[in-house]
């Protein structure tokens, strides 16, 4: 061991030596750490990676990121971004909310945010990102049930956990307003919002597992689906381009996924947008101009923190009087005259 | 007893190399050391491949240095990483020993986490002086239940463990799942699949939270000690690690010598269960404090590297798993300081594997580090 470590301690001075001077120090430094699933997940993750390379564009600052690749590694990697080289540090995901309660309290004067948890109490180095997701997801809902030929729509999610189950909730509810609207009776598989219990792949990584549980979904009858598990949705989204469009259609989440999986992106209806990229760009913001205070952001469809992507491919295919509805019922959201409690 | 010799020579060249009968040191140390240069140089070249400058190369492997040993953290981190791989790698390197390829580490981690952490949530109040070994001792246990059902089917019904261990990893996956969601399994108040936490006096204490409170390292490092110099007093001092070695390396004469090849055959996969069963055990309870889907985290098969660059040698294994942790430590400080991606360490430690299963290209291409193919033969 002590021959290797030499050995492996030469090579590297040897190319330090070549290589001359190594870390260029930048004024700002924004690190974030990804759940699993990969930073070019087209979604969930990319979404937020989003938000620091948009502060690396306008405001010069050095951006680093660490992929997890298992739930073991998520205080491993905060770990190695603790030690006073980040000013400040942005966690993606619910699943990491213990792991990143336990560093800040460990370090209080090293700022945090997480997405997609808030800390009750509030914890005074953290701000959590968290989404009414629900509020966009019941727009979908509304939209798919319209759209929908054979009137079963379907959708499953990665993990039960609260950040994932709220899009299904916000889409079975948006689902049974167009039933109470109109009368139909449009049926949506994959999740029940009051046993609080569905279809899950326990995993945000297994395209496999997408393909099949759209491929089961459609099996049922559903010709819309709404994968809410990450990348594991690019697997549907596959599943939808080989069987066509007009049997099967995918509704994206976190990112307009027409944009980011482009090679798919055909089969996408519209996405479910959470827009985790502005609010890390906010909270990069509020630490550059020394505004940062531990609480709680909360994004909803009033200040455009969730959101519907554009139809892009189905914008001649919606029928202009569903698209007018949504935007009513968009604004009766807002101003709080339409429940989307269910 | 079934007839085991068409099987056996299969896997015997495999297994011979993974368990030399007569360790030699320029196999031992001198391949490994050159096998790590040549994986970094072709792993720069890779780098090179994906349109990496020359620079941020540079960059990453000084930060993986510095990840790795470059700090008390850095050590830290190695140190943490490294315990489950060189516990899982033990057990493995005494199958290997015995002549059983056991692809099962990973489902032997899980079940032993399950157990350990069952054990670690449920006696509140116990003193940590009996509950921290009773969750290592559950953990061992089921462990080595689980791997003994694949050494079971072998010496009863010839069914290779191989292919009984990859299957019974699959099981593992899902009964982890199912377990998951039990109710009282499931931690309060979430919905998603997460145990229960353990609680303190099942906790393997952290050592250095003195120093600084991020320090990781934990007392798992002791049972890792302990056990390493348990597998050297059980293969080489003991009656049984001679008939597990005797068996691997020729069945037939350990046969005639009047070994029971069965038992022999469950014992081991049993062995190497245990302590892959404690490396789950110290996860749940030195690392994440709760079982959650996946906390094997691929544990099990890096494992496997372990035993084999450590040539199913329990010192060997030690130090494989001091470098495979240190690449894991190592890679993390590589990604945050040159951005390359943690999927290039994946490589490397690929590529360190490739090179030393092939000791012959390691000397082709360094025929300078090795004594001539006459010299050795005195």
């Amino acid at each position: 061991m002590l021959n290797k470590g030499r050995l492996m301690g030469g090579v590297a001075v040897a190319t330090a030596l070549l290589f001359g001077s190594i870390s260029s120090a930048a004024a700002f430094t924004a690190c974030q750490v990804t759940d699993t699933g990969g930073i070019d997940d087209a979604g969930f993750n990319q979404t937020a990676w989003k938000g620091v390379q948009d502060a690396m564009e306008a405001k010069g600052i050095e951006g680093r990121f660490l992929e997890s690749q298992a739930e073991t590694d998520y205080e491993a990697n905060l770990n190695s971004l603790l030690g006073g080289a980040c000013d400040v540090i942005i966690t993606v995901g619910f699943l990491m909310g213990d792991a990143t309660k336990a560093a800040a309290e460990a370090n209080p004067d090293q700022k945090f945010s997480i997405v997609d948890f808030a800390y009750d109490p509030t914890i005074p180095n953290v701000v959590g990102q968290v989404f009414a997701t629900e509020q966009a997801a019941f727009l979908a809902g509304y939209l798919a049930a319209g759209m929908s030929e054979t009137g079963v729509i379907g959708t499953f999610g990665g993990i039960n956990i609260p950040p994932v189950t709220v899009f299904m909730d916000g889409f079975v509810h948006g689902a049974e307003y167009y039933n109470e609207k109109k009368g139909t009776d449009v049926t949506v598989l994959g999740w029940d919002p009051e046993d609080k219990d569905g279809l899950f792949t326990n995993n945000f990584e297994s395209l496999d597992d997408g393909r099949t549980f759209a491929q089961n979904l459609y099996d049922e009858g559903a010709d819309i689906v709404m994968p809410v598990a990450g990348p594991v949705g690019l697997g549907s989204a596959a599943l939808a381009d080989e069987l066509g469009t007009d049997k099967l259609k995918i509704v994206g989440v976190d990112a307009d996924q027409y944009m980011t999986d482009t090679e798919k992106q055909n089969v996408y209806l519209t996405s479910v947008l959470k827009r985790m990229d502005a609010t890390v760009q906010a909270v990069i913001d509020s630490v550059m101009d020394d505004t940062f205070e531990g609480g709680v952001t909360v994004g909803t469809l009033e200040n455009d923190g969730v959101g519907l992507a554009p139809f892009h491919d189905f914008e001649d295919a919606v029928p202009a009087e569903l698209k007018s509805e949504i935007e009513e019922i968009k604004a009766g959201i807002i101003d709080g005259s339409i429940s989307i409690g269910g | 007893m079934t007839d085991t010799s068409n099987r056996d020579t299969l896997t015997a060249k495999l297994l011979q190399r993974a368990a030399p009968g007569r360790a030699e040191f320029e196999d031992l140390v001198i391949v490994p050391i050159f096998a790590v240069i040549v994986a970094l140089i072709v792993g720069a070249l890779v780098m090179l491949a994906t349109a990496v400058d020359i620079q941020t190369i540079g960059r990453s492997y000084l930060a993986l240095l510095q990840g790795s040993v470059g700090s008390i953290n850095s050590l830290s981190e190695t140190l943490t990483s490294a315990i489950p791989l060189v516990l899982a790698g033990l057990g493995l390197a005494l199958g290997f020993r015995a002549g059983l390829f056991n692809i099962g580490a990973e489902g032997q981690i899980i079940v032993g986490g399950i157990a350990a952490v069952i054990v670690g949530f449920s006696f509140p109040g116990m003193p940590w002086i009996i509950h921290l070994p009773l969750a290592l001792l559950a953990g061992a246990v089921a462990g080595g239940l689980y791997a003994s059902i694949a050494g079971w089917l072998r010496a009863a019904t010839g069914a290779h463990e191989v292919i009984s261990t990859i299957m019974l990893n699959l099981i593992s996956y899902r009964l982890l799942d199912y377990m998951l969601g039990l109710t009282w399994m499931q931690r309060e108040g979430r919905s998603d699949p997460v145990s229960k936490s353990v609680v303190p006096s099942a906790e393997l204490p952290r050592l250095l939270t003195d120093i600084d409170p991020n320090l990781r390292l934990h007392a798992g490092i002791f049972v890792m000690i302990g056990a390493v110099i348990l597998v050297y007093w059980l293969l080489f001092k003991t009656k049984t690690g001679f008939e597990f070695r005797a068996s691997g390396e020729n069945p037939d004469a350990a046969r005639y010598a009047g070994m029971r090849a069965s038992l022999i055959i469950v014992l081991a996969m049993a062995t190497a269960g245990a302590l892959a069963g404690l490396a789950g055990a110290n996860q749940v309870l030195g690392v994440l404090e709760r079982a959650t889907p996946g906390f094997s985290a691929g544990i099990g098969f890096d494992a496997i590297s372990v035993a084999l660059l450590g040539r199913s040698h329990p010192i060997g294994v030690l130090f494989a798993g001091l470098l495979f942790g240190a690449l894991e430590a190592g890679g993390r400080q590589m990604q945050v300081d040159a951005g390359v991606s943690i999927d290039l360490i994946g490589i490397i430690q690929a590529l360190i594997i490739v090179f030393i299963a092939a000791p012959l290209l390691v000397r082709a291409i360094f025929p300078w580090g090795f004594r001539k193919p006459a010299e050795r033969k005195e």
